[in-house]
């Protein structure tokens, strides 16, 4: 029988062991409809997902947190619309439970509320690139909100018009002394000039490579992660429906089961409905680029990895960039 | 009961080269076998019908071998009896 001790040597075996147990359970939730931006190819506005109500009383939302962590939840993932349009929501989310806040970075989430939150701010691309799909060059005011946070990184959304330009931005990033991970636009809305060919997702794993490589302190990836995403298969498998571990669990009567997230739910903001996954339900699962579901798909599937040592590290690997983005262990 | 426990974590987790015979009863789940939450949900499930108990879920991290799981089927099946 193999086992995790004897693929590993005392360095990985030690990296396992504060990882292995960590049993992280995470939810989505939509904190508004309402978005200070509106951005080309953004799931929540083309699906019509902004569509539901809105409670709107702070009580109804502590009590609802509280149901949540009362159902296990131990991460919760703030998304939106644009969650710091509404921070007494965020803060009761934050008072009850670990949480992760997705944000454009337009507005600054007061620390001296939210001391050490984790802050993932979208980005685009470069200031040509968000003023195209974006209407708006959101770095210039991010930067300046977020510059020396420790607790905030760039979730860094790579097109394909971001090729060989992908650098500037992460040194830009390093600069201002913030991380930066990466993953790729799923063209939902069929922007022109914005969806992947295989040879540009090979050459964009290429660069993803060689920037982990070359910026490890500001870089939070791997490898393994870069080839997951773009080649959109695991260990011979394909990525797609009957695979995906991020579908609520209230929308998933998939037979057989894959290995999923437990108790994953993403709900609406009305706090009644819930959503089919972690993006959108007209999106073509197949050609999906989620980061956070490709990543989940690996970390669900551990057992699967435990054949070989190689294999054993991409998935420790994989985990604690996880673990890192949404705090579980430190950078 | 060990035996058996062992046979059922063989079958549903699709272990490949052991046996309920030589399944080391006391072998971390976690740490050595790399078993996780969903795993263990699904076993849990299984031991349920068989030994007739129910498994309070803030149990799950201590059930860390097949001992541990053997011990607790004890223990909930004594409470019941």
């Amino acid at each position: 029988m193999i086992t995790v001790r004897s693929l590993l040597d005392d360095a990985w075996y030690d990296r396992y062991l504060k990882i292995c147990n960590l049993n992280i359970r995470s939810s989505i939730y939509d904190v508004t409809n309402a978005c200070n931006l509106r951005c080309k190819g953004c799931f929540f506005f083309s699906s019509d997902e902004h569509l539901t109500g809105e409670e709107k009383d702070t009580a109804a939302w502590e009590a609802f947190v509280d149901a949540e962590k009362a159902r296990g939840v131990n991460l919760a993932i703030l998304i939106g619309g644009e969650p710091t349009l509404f921070l007494d929501r965020v803060e009761a989310f934050y008072r009850r439970l670990p949480s992760f806040c997705a944000t454009n970075g337009l507005i600054k989430v007061p620390r001296d509320r939210f001391p050490d939150m984790m802050v993932g701010i979208s980005l685009w691309g470069d200031g040509e690139t968000e003023r195209s799909l974006r209407g708006k060059d959101t770095f210039a005011v991010s930067s300046k909100n977020y510059a020396g946070d420790p607790d905030t990184y760039y979730l860094y959304t790579l097109t394909a018009q971001q090729l060989g330009r992908i650098e500037h931005m992460v040194r830009r990033i390093r600069d201002i002394g913030v991380k930066v991970h990466f993953q790729l636009l799923s063209n939902d809305e069929g922007a022109d000039g914005f969806s992947w060919s295989p040879e540009q997702l090979r050459d964009v794993r290429s660069e993803m490579d060689d920037l982990l490589d070359r910026y490890p302190d500001t870089v939070i990836s791997s490898r393994y992660y870069h080839e997951v995403l773009t080649t959109g298969t695991m260990l011979g498998r394909r990525f797609g429906w009957m695979e995906c571990p991020s579908v609520s669990e209230t929308h998933d009567f998939r037979n057989p089961q894959p290995r999923r997230l437990i108790r994953f739910r993403r709900w609406a903001a009305d706090l009644k409905t819930t959503h089919r996954c972690c993006t959108s339900a007209t999106r073509d699962c197949d050609t999906c680029k989620d980061g956070a579901a490709h990543m989940s798909w690996v970390m669900v599937n551990k057992r699967a990895h435990i054949r070989t040592a190689r294999d054993l590290q991409n998935w420790i690997e994989v985990y604690e960039m996880f673990a890192k983005l949404y705090r579980f262990i430190p950078w | 009961m060990e035996r058996r426990i062992a046979e059922i974590l063989i079958q549903e987790l699709k272990l490949e080269n052991v046996t309920p015979d030589t399944f080391d009863v006391n072998t971390d789940l976690v740490k050595e076998l790399g078993i996780d939450s969903m795993d263990l949900t699904t076993v849990v499930l299984v031991l349920q019908g068989e030994y007739k108990v129910k498994f309070d879920e803030d149990t799950y991290p201590s059930l860390t071998t097949v001992r541990a799981i053997a011990d607790q089927i004890r223990q909930l099946q004594s409470t019941v009896s």
